[in-house]
């Protein structure tokens, strides 16, 4: 397993640099001119120096070149040098990645950004995989039960109506009509009292109801289709057949061989929840890596796109691969050697 | 061989459908059947003919739904099998009737080990503290013949060869040394070699033990060595019972007959089913006629108006037919 796991994150390094370049070319190719967003008023000159300061008149190459060892080596270092407070070389004058927008080191932005997607994204992703495994067994169990009925109408509606509908018709319900939750995500607030903790939570509520809802909605599926395959096997008759009790035949012998591509799902679907960021965080503004990843592209920060991008790829990378040993981990007939 | 006839198993009248999507599926239509104690009693039939149907229904493994018990008692030990709770008909299951699936490649949880599976069964039946179980776990497996028993019990399924594989499944169904087995075409799977192996340590065991076996077979040779008598099912219904001579030497039923081809001989090694002409019957209505009078070469008209009920054609014989082939003339 080790030797699969290494081989595996080496092969994945060559694929994020082909990655990495392909999002430069297409970044490249792409119209917009981030000197374009500046006053009218700035002279010619004054225009050209700054697009050479931004080193935008490089070789396409050279760019990505540039690009690559900031994020490969000087970042890396920095984020060394930061957690353990010591200074490697020349910590000082060390180039970083910087937004165009904003003349910060993007990664610094990020990682502002990030706590706000978290809770929100991953707070949904949590609870709809509460949800959705347990509606999932129970469906299966009773298949064709006022229960499974509720829950596939549910499930139907959930996946089929996205979020940006769903989203936008919980504001106009809970927010406009009815007044109980604000209508936007307030970043500033700090959690310091049990009344913030009680604003925390109410802002909080609508993103995570509407996008638990629609992932949930595919997990139960997905976890029902499981169980039912293998409420029908063989190995669960033998198991009622030794007098194995009805609970225990269901948590321990089909769930274990359901869970299996269930947990690989849910692996998967991780880097997911910040692609779906980008939709829901415009819906309800919340201000995380999805509004910024929005933002940058609307004012032609090439370094910021750039650097969002590829952490998104890194993470669909590093998620697979954590999906593949799950499977290995959770089923003995895997082996990877 | 069963001087002292003492019942464990009594089936009357037991029916077995299927609600399908496609139709009702009468699988067992109306079986009844003794075993004795310590007795072999083998059950024959073409696919299809309801006999795992049957022995699944006894312990209520078929899925339900589709599947119902329409009718029918199965006493075992003073109590009927199919109207007890779940929760005492649970006691039963792998405790004193233990079960031999057909296919031992899929019967078996996959993710959980050799030694797990046979341990579940201890700690449902039995007082074993569970420190001592893998020893006993252990011992199971060196009985059904497994080499290096100890280290199999860590091994997962996959990690064993199919005869090694039923041998674990027969090692679970005696694990709480059951007064029944039911095994369910235990060596169909399974090359000859090991196939007379199993069946070595089956009939060991029964002899040990003095348990009482339920052996489905397609193999005549197999019955023919070791049952003390036989069932023959059809359509699913018994169409004859006999003890394994009676039934090799003078078949009354032309279905019987049909199978055992026309000179049966009870040293004739791994007899099979010979193809009898026709399709196999419906299994959409409940029989109202005799279901083999389309393939029946006695056929006459009240086969094809009246179902015969199992008769008795000799001693300890019984056979569903209307023709009395002995004297040539209906019965
Ligand atoms: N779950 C089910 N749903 C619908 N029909 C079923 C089901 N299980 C069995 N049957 C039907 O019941 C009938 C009897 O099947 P059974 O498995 O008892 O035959 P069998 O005698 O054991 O055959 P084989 O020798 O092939 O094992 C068949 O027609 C089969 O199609
Ligand atoms: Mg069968």
């Amino acid at each position: 397993m080790g030797r699969y796991v290494i081989r595996r994150t080496l092969f994945a390094i060559p694929t994020l640099i082909v990655i990495s370049l392909i999002i430069f070319a297409i970044l490249d190719l792409a119209p917009g001119d981030p000197a374009a967003n500046l006053p009218l008023t700035i002279p010619a000159e004054v225009r050209e120096a700054i697009r050479e300061s931004l080193g935008l008149n490089d070789p396409f190459l050279l760019q990505w070149l540039k690009w690559m060892r900031l994020m490969f080596i000087n970042e890396p270092l920095h984020t060394i040098e930061s957690i353990f407070n010591v200074c490697i070389g020349d910590c000082e004058a060390r180039d970083r990645i910087l937004s165009w927008s904003s003349r910060a080191p993007a990664l610094d932005i990020i990682w502002q950004r990030m706590p706000q997607t978290l809770w929100v994204l991953g707070g949904a992703f949590i609870i709809g995989a509460l949800i959705a495994i347990p509606v999932g067994i129970v469906s299966a169990y009773r298949q064709y039960s006022w229960f499974d009925n509720l829950g596939t109408f549910f499930s139907t509606i959930g996946f089929s109506v996205p979020t940006f509908f769903t989203g936008i018709l919980a504001i106009i319900i809970f927010s406009v009509a009815l007044g109980w939750f604000p209508s936007f995500y307030d970043t500033t607030l700090v959690v310091n009292s049990w009344d913030t903790f009680v604003l925390q939570v109410k802002q909080m509520i609508m993103p995570v109801v509407v996008l638990s809802l629609f992932n949930a909605a595919a997990l139960a599926r997905f976890t029902r289709a499981s169980m039912l395959d293998n409420l029908n096997e063989d190995y669960v008759r033998t198991a009622r057949s030794k007098g194995v009790g009805e609970t225990k035949v269901v948590m321990v012998h089909v769930l274990r061989n359901s869970l299996i591509p269930v947990v690989t799902l849910l692996a998967l679907q991780i880097p997911g929840i910040f692609g779906g960021a980008i939709i829901t965080e415009q819906i309800f503004r919340i201000n995380g890596i999805g509004q910024l990843l929005i933002a940058a592209i609307g004012q032609s920060d090439v370094p910021m796109v750039q650097t969002l991008t590829f952490i998104f790829a890194v993470l669909i990378v590093l998620f697979n691969l954590i999906a593949d040993v799950t499977y290995g981990v959770l089923d003995p007939r895997i082996r990877y050697d | 061989m069963t001087q002292a006839a003492t019942p464990v198993l009594d089936v009357t009248d037991l029916a077995t459908r299927f609600d399908t999507q496609d139709g009702m599926v009468h699988a067992v239509n109306g079986v009844s059947f003794t075993l004795n104690r310590g007795e072999f009693l083998g059950v024959v039939g073409e696919s299809g003919s309801g006999k795992s149907v049957t022995m699944m229904s006894l312990l209520r493994l078929i899925p339900i739904p589709p599947g119902q018990i329409v009718s029918g008692k199965a006493m075992f030990e003073g109590q009927d099998l199919l109207a007890m709770e779940l929760e005492d008909l649970r006691s039963v299951r792998g405790g004193r009737i233990g079960f031999i699936f057909q296919d031992p490649l899929t019967s078996l949880n996959p993710v959980l080990t050799v030694g797990h599976q046979i341990m579940e069964s201890l700690d449902i039946h039995t007082d074993i503290p569970e420190k001592e179980r893998p020893d006993r776990a252990q011992q199971l497996l060196e009985l059904v013949g497994i080499p290096a028993a100890k280290q199999r019990l860590d091994n997962f399924p996959h990690e064993l060869s199919g005869g090694m594989r039923q041998r674990v499944m027969i090692a679970m169904a005696l694990a709480c040394s059951p007064r029944v087995i039911i095994a369910d075409e235990p060596t169909t799977a399974l090359d000859v070699t090991i196939q007379a192996q199993i069946i070595e340590i089956v009939k060991e065991l029964r002899q040990r033990l003095g348990t009482a076996v339920i052996w489905i077979t397609h193999d005549l040779g197999v019955v023919a060595g070791l049952a003390d008598r036989v069932i023959v099912m059809y359509g699913g219904q018994i169409v004859e019972e006999a003890t394994v001579s009676d039934l090799y030497s003078d078949p009354k039923h032309p279905y019987t007959r049909g199978l055992l081809g026309s000179v049966p001989r009870l040293d004739q090694k791994g007899l099979k089913l010979v193809n009898i002409k026709g399709q196999p019957p419906s299994l959409w209505e409940r029989p109202a006629s005799c279901s083999f009078a389309p393939r029946c070469p006695y056929a006459f008209d009240r086969c094809r108006a009246e179902n015969p009920p199992l008769m008795d054609v000799g001693p300890g014989h019984k056979a569903a037919c209307w023709w009395d082939v002995d004297n040539g003339r209906p019965r």
